[in-house]
């Protein structure tokens, strides 16, 4: 059943990429969607499975075999795994449904169908590999996805670059992966994730001398998987991507773009927990990058006035709440955030997606407004989305994001504390963005002419029923995978006896468990007083911190600092290097110059042959003075 | 069925239908006509032998399919041929090209067909006499006159420059292997014996050996080729016609990194060992150097032409580790090379018979009209870049590998090579293939013809069955490559 639950999307996906005309123009849409919905009825039988104790691997074939390296294809069922294919499935299904009505009108549908399938099946294979190096290999088929289909409208300049940078930038973090891939295999001898995680208590010991310092290899191995975690999951210095991913067509940006692929890196620290269990640096690194992340994506997301990319920078902050979970050690709160946010985000960029089909492809919100009487179905998702994104009991996001802070509190150290703190503004943060885009799309005064606008057809609006079902009832359901009192991961999450964090967070004072609640309330009013209430309020402020503001609104200028930095450099050294290096220096000194020097050489010699009798009568006097004088100096024994 | 001589059908069956085709006679398109069918029915009957051989390739080390004829018995010269795991697949590669280059040109040559045919058959008589070759002299002999078809292909049917680009190329590789001669006369010379497999086990003089390391290395590394060896290679391929680039790229640039493989590190570990530093130091700068060159050029077969000097550098730094996951690595990424650089030259070639332009900025939403093509080119785009599942991938991952073993820093600024393949490649393909179809003269442009589909399936097939099932292609070297590792590890542990 597993095999076919993974194969499916891909078979869907050929069929549908490469035989468009033996499937029809329905057959292109309906049998990738139907394929989906099959898999995803096999993921729920496999969870149910799995939670029951039901665990094992299936092997495919062999993949690489080179000395000890031996890598299978094989698939891995266990609850961490089932958990992500329950979630995988689940949004993949509804946004394949969902595209039905909201890419009704491009002409090339196939291709798009076949492109999500085709990321189905390389997010299942990535979820399910029970090695590091399948893993790498749906890492990729991802990325790759990605890229195909943020670049899916390709006549738009902007769409194809924005691709490319998210491919390369992913790339930067793939290569921190594929060394601490490296490392790993070094001090295993093994790539299979249960034979690492059982030799990791024997390489604990060594350590490798980085110029002056000694460093667990460990360290090191789990500090490189991060990077890949971080390329992926868009977080601080990586981040650039992700912004500019949302010129894709919007059900992208709610599968990949929210729900799915970037929240692999989370998922990739889950699983090497057994790992990052015994890398002190490197979780304590994992929890300043989430936290940092967390606030300055936030800090960005206010200032913001496109509707994506508003809730792009959120789905980057959140995926930072996830990381400091993992780094304080509480690995099931992060799924359990990861699942609920999976949900809620979805459920976002599906309402975001209805509003800008509603408007006909308008995504700034500062054309929008009243839109709530013409939309109430999409108005009332992105309430729910809201209030489970912003934390606010009893929708999913409050359980999950108050497991969070609360663990990060229960840390107990410095870097918990920061994490706690900058979560807490992060989360005031959150919900004034979220509640600014509500009042500014869907209450107050139309700011332009929306008498057009019309509620989207029920391909659409059924998806955003079901996820908001998702979104209000994920995280009382889902609350057991946090429970310390039984082990809901089975063993697929290791954490050390001395990882009190999530225990303690159980036991927190009342003033750390109510306040995410009370600053986002407080989120919630400001967002009020500012767009609803007192609306010139925003100019004023934006005026008197106009610095800050600035900041904010350029996004930290890293976009600019890259490109300056990196992009026009590494163009100014390719050309430095080919025009004086390879044409200057290599080809001048090189076959140009020898081939010069003897065309110059036979210039001088081509003097001799001059054909005058007494030129060549001299040449040979002169010879001979020189072979007597050497025969003299011999005789005589001068020389 | 082995009292065949099968590798020497393999080598004459090409003389013979050159021979033919010298025979052709007629009205000019008859002679086209017929040129062509001989050539291409010539060298699908040698692909088949090859394949022939590949089924009945026995699984265990040493050469098989030996044949020996003595031609100079006094200094022990003789016709000797035979195959073991590693040249194996390389004839292979190298029968399976031909087929497809002389596809490829079915319409492109126009003038002096005849010609053109009998040159790349004779050129595959040498491809495979060099990969069968037993006997050094007779290995060199094959090694050298190689350059010769390649020559005249380039200075007859090449572009503008062809010229100044088939002079540079046979300068710079007769420089290389002048030296290799000298080596060759000496190495035969203190060892008594040219046979290659005696050769293998010979112990020579560790002093001698860092004297003959170099004027081997000066050979391989131009043909391979390493920076700062690789000029000639961007320029041949411009000139060169699209068959003439598919052959450089697939089949020439493999010679190197074969001889490297067969004489400088099993015979001469301890100055292979001593000198691998400098290897891995050129190795990284080919990758790094030629991407950042990669990036910036506006001629597309450049572009691809850099590209193969960086992949390149994953060979060489690949077969210096001495590790078998970096020597397996090589000779994965080799042959994916071989099937990936050829495709793209291929590629290339399909825009240029209708566009008669290889510069990028003449391109540009090519998609709009050729949507097949578009695919096809993004899978080889894909596998040159290393997508994990195609073919490039193996071969990267295992000597990056294989790199980290030798040295963290190594492997890091190998890997860098994965960050500049992905930008020069997907930017190449973006201004190509993306984008709005602005250039007029694009607007008639017409997808791919049934010939070009015929070319481009079966290596399309081989890109993912080497990426995903490499096992199939692994097992018939693996033992070769476990001695090999083993007799560099008991010859360097003394």
């Amino acid at each position: 059943m597993l095999k076919l639950l993974v194969f499916l999307p891909l078979m869907g996906s050929i069929l549908s990429g490469l035989f468009p005309k033996f499937l029809g123009k329905k057959g292109v849409i309906w049998v990738p969607t139907l394929f989906s919905f099959l898999s995803l009825f096999f993921s729920v039988i496999l969870l149910a499975q799995a939670i029951g104790g039901e665990a094992y691997i299936t092997h495919l074939c062999y993949w690489i075999k080179s000395e000890a390296l031996t890598v299978s294809w094989s698939l891995r069922l266990d609850v961490l795994s089932a958990v992500m294919l329950f979630v995988v499935m689940l949004v993949s299904s509804l946004v394949h449904l969902y595209s039905i009505g909201y890419m009704d009108h491009d002409e090339h549908k196939a291709r798009f169908f076949s492109y999500l399938s085709l990321f189905t099946f390389a997010m299942l294979m990535l979820v399910t590999s029970n090695n590091f190096l399948q893993l790498f290999f749906g890492w990729e088929g991802v990325g790759l996805c990605s890229y195909l289909l943020i670049g899916f409208w390709f006549k738009k300049q902007s769409a194809n670059a924005a691709a490319i940078k998210a491919f390369i930038v992913n790339r930067v973090g793939d290569l921190g992966l594929i060394l601490g891939i490296c490392v790993i295999y070094k001090l295993t001898g093994s790539l299979d994730f249960n034979v690492v995680f059982d030799k990791t208590s024997s390489f604990l010991e060594s350590n490798i001398h980085f110029f002056n310092l000694s460093i667990p290899y460990i360290e090191l191995a789990c500090f490189l998987l991060f990077i890949g975690a971080m390329g992926k999951s868009a977080q601080i210095g990586l981040h650039t991507w992700l912004a500019d991913a949302m010129e894709g067509p919007t059900p992208v940006s709610a599968l990949i773009h929210a729900a799915t692929m970037v929240t692999a890196g989370v998922f990739l620290v889950a699983r090497c927990s057994p790992l990052f269990e015994y890398a002190p640096i490197a979780l304590n690194f994992v929890i300043l990058v989430g936290a940092a992340t967390s606030i300055f994506a936030a800090c960005i997301a206010i200032t913001q006035n496109d509707i994506k990319k508003i809730i792009a920078y959120s789905t980057c902050s959140q995926l930072g709440y996830m990381f400091f979970a993992c780094g304080v050690s509480a690995y099931s709160a992060g799924m359990f955030h990861l699942m609920t946010h999976a949900f809620f985000k979805a459920l976002l960029f599906l309402g975001a997606g209805s509003v800008i089909h509603a408007l006909s492809d308008e995504q700034d919100i500062r054309k929008m407004g009243g839109l709530a009487k013409a939309l109430p179905y999409t108005c009332a998702a992105m309430w729910i989305g809201s209030l489970a994104l912003a934390g606010l009991p009893p929708f999913a996001g409050f359980f999950s994001k108050d497991i969070i802070l609360e663990a990060a509190w229960g840390h107990h150290s410095t870097f918990g504390y920061i994490a706690f703190y900058l979560g807490l503004i992060a989360a005031f943060l959150t919900a004034f963005y979220s509640w600014k885009i509500l009042f500014m799309v869907f209450h107050g005064k139309p700011r332009t002419d929306i008498s057009s606008a019309h509620e989207s057809p029920l391909y659409i609006l059924i998806p955003l029923f079901i996820l908001s079902i998702g979104a209000i009832i994920s995280g009382w359901v889902g609350y057991s995978m946090v429970d310390t009192h039984h082990d809901f991961w089975l063993g697929s999450i290791l954490i050390l006896d001395s990882h009190q964090a999530l225990v303690n967070a159980h036991h927190a004072p009342l003033l750390v468990k109510l306040s995410p609640i009370i600053v986002a309330v407080l989120g919630i009013y400001f967002a009020w007083l500012f767009y609803i209430r007192k609306v010139h309020l925003p100019k004023i402020y934006s005026e008197k911190y106009s610095k800050l503001y600035e900041i904010s609104r350029n996004k930290f200028w890293f976009d600019e600092i890259y490109d300056f930095i990196l992009t026009r450099q590494l163009k100014n050294i390719g050309n430095v290097f080919w025009t004086l290096g390879d044409i200057r220096i290599i080809d001048r000194f090189g076959p140009n110059g020898i081939a010069h020097l003897c065309s110059l050489v036979a210039s001088k010699i081509k003097s001799f042959q001059s054909g005058y009798v007494y030129h060549y009568a001299f040449t040979m006097f002169f010879g001979l003075i020189i072979l007597f004088s050497w025969q003299f100096l011999i005789y005589f024994g001068w020389l | 069925m082995s009292s065949w001589p099968i590798l020497s059908l393999m080598i004459f069956i090409p003389l013979f239908g050159a021979f033919f085709i010298s025979l052709v006679d007629g009205e000019e398109k008859t002679v086209f006509k017929n040129t062509k069918m001989v050539a291409l029915w010539t060298s699908l009957v040698v692909f088949i032998l090859s394949l022939f051989l590949w089924l009945n390739f026995p699984q265990s080390t040493g050469f098989h399919f030996l044949e020996e004829v003595k031609l100079f018995s006094a200094i022990g010269i003789s016709y000797r041929l035979g195959l073991d795991g590693i040249s194996l697949l390389f004839v292979v590669l190298s029968a399976f090209l031909v087929p497809v280059c002389i596809l490829a040109s079915w319409k492109s040559i126009k003038v002096r067909v005849k010609e053109y045919m009998i040159l790349f058959l004779l050129l595959e008589t040498l491809m495979i006499g060099t990969f069968c070759a037993l006997d050094l002299l007779l290995f060199y002999i094959f090694f050298e006159a190689l350059l010769i078809p390649m020559f005249l292909i380039i200075g007859i049917w090449g572009g503008p420059r062809r010229i100044y680009a088939a002079f540079k190329f046979f300068l710079y590789t007769l420089a290389g292997s002048v030296l290799f001669l000298i080596a060759i006369i000496l190495m035969g010379y203190t060892s008594g014996t040219f046979d290659i497999r005696e050769l293998l086990v010979y112990q020579f003089d560790y002093q001698l050996q860092l004297l003959l390391w170099p004027a081997l290395f000066a050979s391989f590394a131009v043909k391979t080729p390493m920076w700062p060896f690789h000029t000639w290679l961007p320029d041949a391929h411009v000139e060169a016609p699209t068959a003439g680039s598919v052959i450089l790229a697939g089949v020439l640039l493999k010679v190197g990194g074969y001889g490297f493989i067969r004489f400088s590190i099993p015979m001469l570990p301890e100055a292979s060992d001593y000198y691998a530093p400098l290897v891995f130091t050129l190795g990284v700068i080919a990758i790094i150097y030629a991407s950042l060159v990669a990036l910036m050029q506006k001629d597309m077969k450049k572009l691809i032409a850099y590209s193969s000097v960086a992949h390149m550098g994953y060979v060489t730094i690949g077969l210096f580790t001495f590790k078998q996951e970096g020597i397996d690595g090589a000779i994965i990424q080799m042959l994916s090379h071989g099937l990936v650089s050829a495709a793209l030259f291929l590629c290339i070639g399909v825009l240029y018979d209708r566009m008669h332009t290889r510069m990028i900025s003449d391109y540009g939403g090519i998609v709009s009209n050729m949507p097949k093509f578009a695919l096809i080119f993004m899978v080889f785009t894909l596998a040159s870049v290393g997508l994990p599942g195609t073919s490039g991938f193996v071969g990267e991952v295992l000597v990056l590998i294989a790199a980290y073993k030798v040295n963290g820093y190594l492997a890091f600024t190998t890997g860098i090579g994965m960050i500049l393949g992905a930008a020069y490649m997907l930017w190449l393909y973006k201004r190509v293939v993306f984008g709005k179809l602005i250039n007029i003269n694009l607007k008639n442009i017409t997808d791919l013809d049934k010939r070009e589909y015929v070319i481009f399936i079966p290596i399309i097939v081989g890109v993912f069955w080497l990426g995903i099932y490499p096992e199939s292609f692994v097992i018939e070297f693996r033992d070769s490559v476990t001695n090999l590792v083993n007799h560099l590890n008991t010859r360097l542990a003394n």
